[in-house]
């Protein structure tokens, strides 16, 4: 096994910590907690269509 | 028209200047706007942009996504190099200063109490992975007769008690892993001050190999940041077939809610806030 310290941060681990971390506010321009998640739902299926030479179908 | 204010962070007032050549988002270098013992860092974004509508559409734009959430980070993570700063969600958009002045003073003692339970600290990922196209491999490796390595099968029968070994081999990593991951998890979270379990993620999506079984983050203070690392960093010689990351130091993106020491996701903590 191995331990791996990257130095570029990936997307995903950054979209784990801004789209469902963070404070929620709700601004003046506010979009909804509901609509943030489905923002998710909708990356996965934008990936999805993105790599589509992965050949299996979704994990989740 | 000076366009809308996208604010990053709240920090206590810091002495120590921003880096330079910080770009922020939508190209706006962040910009202090103090208020009572508070100050929020915000970049001044145009409506064409940042607008509700053009929010919800760029935001399902993978490209535009990733330019701003880059740009967040960028910011909040030179903030962390200064202060303790207590990260807002991507997105939170204001109309003017005066907007920003108000959710400051409405806030203030929510800002206050989480900023102090966050000083001094910052967020370690640890993720385990499992690895299962590499167990045969592992597995020859422990297995005191690696008789056959190599070779193709040389019947059905033989194929077939191949295929057994292999799926045996799986189920044995899995539970290992499970054991495993449980066991890190709980050693990591007694070295920490708090503890979130994130999702495991979608391996699409981070185009990681292997299968995560472990996505947590800890809250940990500076100083016993590294020891906590090299403690990560010993967990390596533990397990055949499994991989552990550790990603940070990240400011405390996932302990920014109000609530402590559950273990729930993240997202869940949405719910308290109104």
């Amino acid at each position: 096994m191995t331990v791996v310290e990257r130095r570029e941060i990936a997307l995903v681990d950054l979209l784990d910590r801004l789209l469902a971390g963070g404070v929620v506010i709700t601004g003046d321009v506010t979009l909804r907690i509901a609509d943030v998640d489905l923002v998710r739902i909708d990356l996965n299926a934008l990936i999805s269509s993105v790599n589509r030479n992965v050949p299996s179908p979704f994990g989740d | 028209m000076t366009g809308l204010r996208y604010v990053y962070a709240v920090c206590r007032p810091f002495d120590t200047p921003l880096q330079a050549q910080l770009g922020g988002v939508a190209g706006d270098p962040p910009r202090l706007l103090p208020h009572g013992d508070l100050v929020a860092v915000v970049s001044h974004v145009p409506e064409a942009d940042f607008g509700e509508e053009a929010l919800r559409a760029h935001l399902e734009d993978l490209d535009w996504l990733t330019a701003t959430a880059r740009a967040h980070q960028q910011v909040v993570d030179a903030l962390t190099a200064v202060t303790t700063p207590l990260p807002l969600r991507l997105a939170t958009v204001f109309r003017d200063d005066s907007g920003v002045r108000v959710m400051l003073e409405e806030r203030e003692s929510a800002f206050r109490r989480t900023l102090d339970r966050l000083e001094g600290r910052v967020e370690w990922g640890v993720k385990v992975y499992v690895e299962p196209e590499r167990t045969e491999q592992a597995d020859s490796e422990r297995s005191a007769a690696p008789a056959e390595p190599e070779q193709r099968p040389v019947s059905g029968r033989d194929y077939l008690r191949r295929r057994r070994r292999q799926s045996r081999a799986n189920e044995d990593l899995w539970s290992r892993a499970e054991e495993f991951a449980t066991g890190l998890h709980r050693t990591l979270s007694g070295r920490a001050d708090d503890a979130r379990l994130h999702a495991p993620q979608n391996p699409r999506l981070s185009g990681a190999e292997g299968r995560n079984v472990l996505n947590a983050a800890y809250l940990v203070g500076r100083d016993a940041s590294e020891e906590f690392v090299e403690m990560v960093d010993r967990t390596k010689d533990d397990a055949p077939g499994i991989r552990v990351e550790l990603t940070g130091p990240w400011a405390a993106y996932s302990f920014a809610g109000e609530q402590e020491g559950t273990e729930e996701g993240a997202g869940k903590k949405a719910g308290e806030d109104s």
